[in-house]
């Protein structure tokens, strides 16, 4: 049996929920990057993985979503791209303690192929060089998360299958009538066809619209490609209030989608910007009730 | 005699080298670069936003078409500066400081470019300041504005305050997009309107020139 396999042979596996809300919360600049903390404030960052471990979740992700060479080098970070992503691991693991998986986060680059402001060498590069580091820190998977040009996302499935380690990759579906297509015009069976092919070895949906939108998405993942689905939605569209961001969705109305996307297929349900640990303890609790 | 409708399918195709090489034919034949634009490049580029909003089209066909568009403009802008015709209007456009995101911000410029708008691009992570300089140097009727984090929205208020402050806010029309920002946002802020996508900011840009005229 796989790795992957074995970790979902017992059902659904509850994730975790946002880090950047959470890391702002303890004082990190907006705008800022957040996996700079990695080597600045590593306690902070700790404390918010141990949040989502206390929550119950059985997967954590590492604060390295931005952590490729391309994107660090807007903040001067680049240099300095290996040792943020060992120890957005080592901050992980110590947060799991043994009691949560932790899956690695690679993010896009936020630069377009088709528009030439990157290569297609130099995406390789950069990711190739975040995932062996991710995976010479000792993460148990690697998640590619948000991912909306197919192109760019293939680049990164590949360096990341070279570690042998399982790879999820996740897409962000949220434009078009129905935010059924990624940015870039990607449908859900394009993603998980793409990705399959490509020795993928679970496809997901994350961030883009409010979790009811990712039941219907679930399925056509699942239909379209029968590997595990991982799913984490957001808790909705943000509202503004008294110059405050405000999601709409309280942690037992996300919960409440848990069985409807587990029928759908999904075998990792966690959340996206604007969901907190409250969001995670409401899944775990839905799941017994199950 | 080169066939201009040729020009207008390799706009709405994506295609930039028949896109410039039946701009440098036309040229050469003596036919004006603001025929060119007017009845063939824009006409293209409004059933480019045409096909964007009914989902026929997506990000990557937009950018294929801006960059065809872009390669004939590129030909055409000495000779339209050179006789003196004015641009549709002038945006200053930028991400609001704080937020380093430029995909939507670069995707609006181009769009605008092809609707026949002089575009000054400051970038990401653009300071209020920066923004008035901008507008006092160009002659801009029009600053855009771009945020896709919650967290860098307030940025976007302080950016219009700036802008009040320093005396030109009446000067030019303020438009606000990204994916966190809403019309009610844009409203509360004090910004003139709100584009969802690149083709309504295009759209919003027109109505803003035809105002003032």
């Amino acid at each position: 049996m796989s790795r992957l396999a074995q970790w979902l042979a017992r059902g659904v596996v509850i994730t975790d929920g946002a880090w950047g809300t959470r890391l702002q919360a303890l004082g990190l600049e907006p705008g800022a990057l957040p996996d700079a903390w990695n080597l600045s404030h590593p306690e902070r960052v700790l404390q918010v993985a141990a949040e989502y471990v206390e929550a119950g979740s059985e997967v954590i992700l590492t604060n390295t979503f931005r952590a490729n060479r391309v994107t660090l080098a807007e903040a001067g970070l680049a240099a300095q791209a290996r040792q943020i992503n060992e120890a957005g691991v080592a901050i992980s693991r110590r947060a799991a303690a043994g009691r949560a998986l932790v899956f690695a986060s690679i993010g896009p680059t936020g630069k377009m192929l088709l528009a030439g402001e990157v290569a297609p060498g130099e995406l390789s590069a950069a990711f190739a060089e975040q995932a062996e580091a991710l995976a010479a820190a000792g993460a148990d998977a690697l998640l590619i998360e948000t991912m909306s040009d197919l192109e760019e996302a293939r680049l990164a499935l590949r360096a990341a299958l070279r570690t042998g380690l399982p790879v999820i990759v996740s897409f962000a579906f949220d434009t078009g009538k129905n935010r059924d297509r990624t940015m870039m015009g990607v449908t859900p069976e394009q993603a998980a066809a793409e990705m399959k092919a490509e020795g993928a070895d679970a496809i997901g949906a994350n961030c883009g619209a409010g979790i009811e939108r990712f039941v219907p998405i679930c399925a056509r993942l699942k239909a379209a490609c029968a590997l595990p689905v991982w799913i984490k939605a957001n808790a909705g569209l943000p509202e503004w209030r008294g110059g405050q961001a405000v999601y709409s969705t309280s942690p037992e109305h996300f919960a409440a989608y848990l069985a409807p996307l587990v029928e759908a297929g999904a075998s990792f349900v966690g959340g996206c910007c604007g969901t907190a640990p409250d969001f995670v303890r409401a899944l775990v609790a839905a799941r017994e009730a199950m | 005699m080169a066939d201009l409708q040729k020009l207008y399918d390799a706009v709405l195709n994506g295609d930039q080298k028949t896109a410039v090489a039946v701009t440098q034919e036309a040229l050469a034949e003596g036919i004006a670069p603001l025929e060119l634009i007017t009845k063939y490049m824009i006409p293209a580029m409004d059933e480019v936003g045409r096909r964007f909003e009914c989902e026929e089209y997506f990000v990557p066909e937009l950018l294929l078409s801006a960059r065809a568009m872009k390669g004939a403009l590129e030909l055409l802008r000495p000779l339209l500066a050179a006789s003196g015709a004015q641009p549709a209007g002038r945006v200053v456009i930028g991400t609001v400081k704080g937020d380093l995101h430029d995909i939507g911000k670069n995707l609006v410029a181009s769009m605008l470019e092809g609707g026949g708008f002089e575009v000054i691009d400051l970038g990401a992570d653009v300071a209020p300041e920066k923004f008035i300089q901008a507008v006092r140097e160009k002659n801009a009727q029009i600053v855009a504005l771009s945020a896709l984090l919650t967290v860098t929205m307030p940025a976007m208020r302080k950016t219009i305050d700036a802008l009040r402050e320093a005396g030109v806010r009446e000067k030019v029309k303020v438009m606000v997009g990204g994916a966190p920002v809403t019309p009610q946002f844009a409203r509360e802020i004090g910004a003139d309107g709100y584009g969802e996508n690149a083709t309504a900011a295009v759209a919003l840009a027109r109505q803003f020139v035809q105002a003032a005229q």
